[in-house]
């Protein structure tokens, strides 16, 4: 009788001790500071599909550029989504991201989204173009490039508009001169330059569209004008080299690109990357769109304006004393 | 006459404007709606992890730095020893340093690359356990040493003669001369070890429910708009505070009050 | 009685070994071996000489200065308040200045920024936020000295026809001078350090509002860590100098006639 008990006990605890092995799977995901309430929803949902069954994450979210210094540093990442490509691109020449994290269809891009000028109720300043910032009495607030890096698209976008509107890329340059001497205060992150902004200093505030977003859904009194001409900011995401669980890390990234996650995101603010999912939300289509490959692509614009040594911003931020 | 009252104005005006005020304030705003949204902010997930995370930092420093507290205050005071002056410094250099180096620190060390690099220090628990030990190290020492210099040893060399071994003499001649001033030491230590921010912010990684810290969470909180997570917490840590206020008076060394 | 260390017998021996043998193991891991990776890796020293850094230097000190002058003279109004005066509360106000030393740094500047939403991202807004932290230790040094001064010898000036300012000044102020400058001291190394309750209400501001640990901070979190160790080197220089400028100036005034 007692090995009988015995034998069931046993059948009845192996599927469950089956079903403890395969829910082993943890996955460490490592984010820039803005899509945290969206990986909130994200995760939940992942989880109920067939690939997400039994996977559990730990989340760390900070600025996009000090989680990539703290995955190369050593914190245990999984997937890595971050603000920027090159914040993506260093962790490759670390060999921590394998080199062809974005040759998939998707250039391994997640979501998107663009620059915008938020400004104060009313815009009473009228700011509305590039042209507009650097009017008389214009004060600009937008993070120090060098410390975040997400503000580089910022700059990219200012660059890019004044090429837009017809300028030579000399002439370009002097535009973000004059630009940058307009800018009353530029914080370490792009969140530090939201509260400022709100704090009362400057007119208007470069910020990324779903930064604005996430402060109006958080009840800020913010209210902000996407220009005609502004960069298509895209947000990167990668599995990690080093990663134990590298089909697990795919399957969610591949989640992350299916319709019903890209909702979730659009939601909360993001541009997707896939079509359908923005009824009822509203991302309106800018006519002098461009992207980082109108204005050189990253590596190029890296090196030419933001190397710390000899790069454009560094030789007119330095000029300009902070 | 006047002088005086000028005087005690003066004071409790600017005690009232740095201190009392903000505190005041801060309860008021976190408590204006009711006490159940308040409740709610900080009994989230993500919250009661946090303050997980803080009870371990000091459920661990505390200890190990009352045990060395009590050594050091014994090798400094009782037993000669070349460089007792170096040690002494030493035992004070937390109160000195930014707890920013203090974390620097760590991360050069235990990072990746660093001299003992690469076993999940930094970025994880052990790291900020390390860190909360640094910067709580000297308190119980420096409550210790006086007292063991006031009390002298003459009881612990008379013990000795009736033939009680070390560790007979400190149970029943060190111990109940300097529990008062351990017990002190302890309320400090741990006041300064849940109330840590700067070192614990450069080393943890910001893992959540893993190494955020109630003080991180409350930055966190704060930096995402969450006024009621940030107050709610905050509130937590100052309920905290005034408890070891209240023990700190309780214990205090008697020179020092009227 | 104060007693001397004074060898103990002896069977105490191996006790002695023992505490001495393992609290320092202790401190050095914890403490000595982490600052001894800090004062390796400091090179970069573009990272102390950069337009940011000196920035950052010349606000730290002016503020921690300006914050050390005003210490000096609330600290002391505060402490008299305490002793020499006698009003309802009292001993509640003597226990909430040690609210700073309970309170978790990133507590206090949140209530700080809180109450005084004008001082976000200002200047005045650091020196709040400082004040706030290094409010106890002139108070806490003066206090016992004002304890101990002979009340008879200010009721002899009075009697002799001196005005209460000139008891203050003839009388008075030489005798707690010395425990003001012990105060101020402290109070200086802390503010010149301090991080946590800084960092929410000065918006950090490079070139504006940046302090030092800040700026440290920024250079660990741009991948800096050689020039964060230098920055850090140089503080630690610094401070020490004004530490010990102090230190003479308080060896100075003290009176050896006493």
């Amino acid at each position: 009788m007692r090995r009988i008990s015995l034998l069931l006990l046993l059948a009845l605890a192996f599927p469950a001790l089956a079903a403890g092995a395969a829910r082993d799977t943890k996955l460490a995901l490592v984010a820039y500071s803005t899509p945290k309430d969206a990986y909130g929803q994200l995760i939940p949902a992942f989880q109920k599909t067939r690939a997400g069954q039994g996977v559990s994450f730990s989340q760390s979210y900070g600025a996009s550029g000090d989680q990539s210094r703290a995955v190369a540093a050593g914190l245990p990442a999984d997937v890595v989504a971050l603000s920027l490509a090159p914040d993506l691109s260093s962790l490759v020449q670390k060999h921590l991201v394998a080199q062809s994290w974005n040759k998939d269809k998707y250039h391994g891009i997640v979501t998107r989204s663009v620059v915008v000028f938020v400004v104060r109720d009313g815009n009473p300043k009228h700011i509305k173009t590039w042209t507009d910032l650097v009017k008389p009495g214009v004060g600009i607030v937008t993070p120090n490039p060098f410390t975040s890096g997400g503000a580089r698209w910022n700059i990219m976008a200012a660059y890019g508009g004044a090429l837009r509107a017809g300028k030579t890329p000399r002439q370009a340059q002097s535009y973000l001169a004059q630009l940058w001497k307009h800018v009353v205060a530029s914080p370490a992150s792009a969140r530090e330059g939201l509260q400022t902004f709100l704090a009362g200093r400057g007119d208007v505030f470069l910020a990324y569209e779903n930064e604005a977003i996430f402060a109006q859904k958080h009840g800020q009194p913010v209210q902000f004008v996407t220009p005609k001409a502004t960069i298509l900011i895209e947000n990167p995401i990668a599995v990690t080299s080093s990663s134990q669980h590298k089909q697990q890390a795919q399957a969610f990234i591949d989640f992350l690109r299916t319709k019903p996650a890209q909702r979730i995101f659009a939601e909360n603010g993001y541009r997707p990357i896939v079509t359908g999912v923005t009824q009822g939300l509203n991302f309106p289509v800018r006519p002098q769109l461009f992207t980082i490959k109108y204005v050189g692509g990253w590596p190029s614009v890296e090196k030419k304006f933001f190397d710390p040594r000899g790069g454009v911003m560094a030789k007119i931020i330095g000029a300009n004393g902070g | 006459m006047i002088g005086r009252y000028a005087v005690r104005f003066a004071a409790l005006g600017y005690l009232t404007a740095l201190l009392a005020l903000p505190v005041g304030y801060v309860f008021w705003r976190t408590f204006r709606h009711g006490f159940w949204p308040a409740w709610h902010a900080v009994t989230t997930p993500e919250a009661l992890h946090a303050l997980k995370v803080t009870l371990i930092l000091a459920g661990i420093a505390v200890p190990a730095n009352t045990i060395f507290g009590v050594l050091a205050g014994l090798a400094i005071v009782r037993y000669r020893f070349p460089g007792a002056g170096v040690f002494n410094a030493v035992v004070d250099l937390p109160l000195a340093l930014s707890p920013v180096v203090v974390g620097l620190a760590l991360l050069l060390l235990y990072g990746r690359g660093g001299w003992l690099g690469g076993h999940h220090v930094v970025f994880a628990l052990p790291g900020m356990v390390l860190a909360t030990m640094f910067v709580s190290l000297p308190f119980v020492v420096r409550e210790v040493v006086p007292v063991l210099r006031e009390v002298g040893t003459e009881q612990e060399q008379a013990a000795a003669t009736l033939g009680a071994n070390a560790w007979q003499t400190f149970r029943r001649v060190t111990w109940p001369a300097i529990r008062w001033a351990i017990a002190y030491g302890v309320v400090l230590t741990t006041a300064r070890a849940l109330g840590e921010f700067g070192a614990v912010s450069v080393v943890s990684g910001r893992l959540e429910g893993q190494t955020e810290s109630l003080t991180l969470y409350v930055q966190d909180r704060y930096q995402a708009f969450d006024d009621v997570g940030a107050y709610a917490a905050a509130v937590v840590l100052a309920l905290i505070a005034v408890t070891t206020l209240i023990l700190m008076t309780a214990l205090k060394p008697k020179e020092e009050t009227r | 009685m104060a007693a001397r260390a004074e060898p103990l017998p002896a069977r105490f021996q191996a006790a002695p070994a023992l505490a001495v043998g393992l609290s320092t193991l202790y401190l050095s891991v914890v403490v000595l071996l982490p600052l001894a990776a800090v004062a390796w890796h400091a090179h970069g020293w573009g990272a102390i000489t950069s337009p940011e850094a000196v920035a950052a230097l010349k606000l730290t000190l002016s503020l921690s200065l300006v914050v050390a002058v005003i210490n000096a003279v609330a600290g002391t109004a505060i402490a008299w308040t305490l002793v020499r005066d006698r009003f309802f509360g009292q001993s509640f106000v003597n226990a909430l200045v040690d609210l700073p030393f309970a309170l978790p740094t990133i507590v206090a500047g949140l209530v700080l920024l809180t109450l005084y939403r004008d001082l976000a991202f200002t200047r005045w807004g650091v020196l709040a936020a400082l004040l706030f932290v290094t409010l106890p230790f002139v108070v806490r040094t003066v206090q016992p000295m004002l304890l101990e001064l002979d009340i008879e010898m200010e009721d002899a000036a009075a009697s002799l026809g001196a005005s209460r300012v000139a008891t203050f000044r003839r009388i008075i102020l030489p005798n707690i001078l010395p425990a003001i400058l012990s105060g101020v001291a402290l109070a200086f190394a802390r503010a010149i350090g301090e991080f946590g309750a800084v960092v929410l209400i000065s918006g950090n501001l490079p070139f504006k509002t940046e302090v030092l640990s800040v700026y440290v901070f920024g250079r660990i979190e741009s991948g800096d860590p050689g020039g964060a160790a230098a920055a850090s080197v140089a503080t630690l220089g610094i401070s020490f100098a004004v530490l010990l400028a102090i230190g003479g100036l308080r060896r100075l005034v003290t009176r050896h006639d006493r």
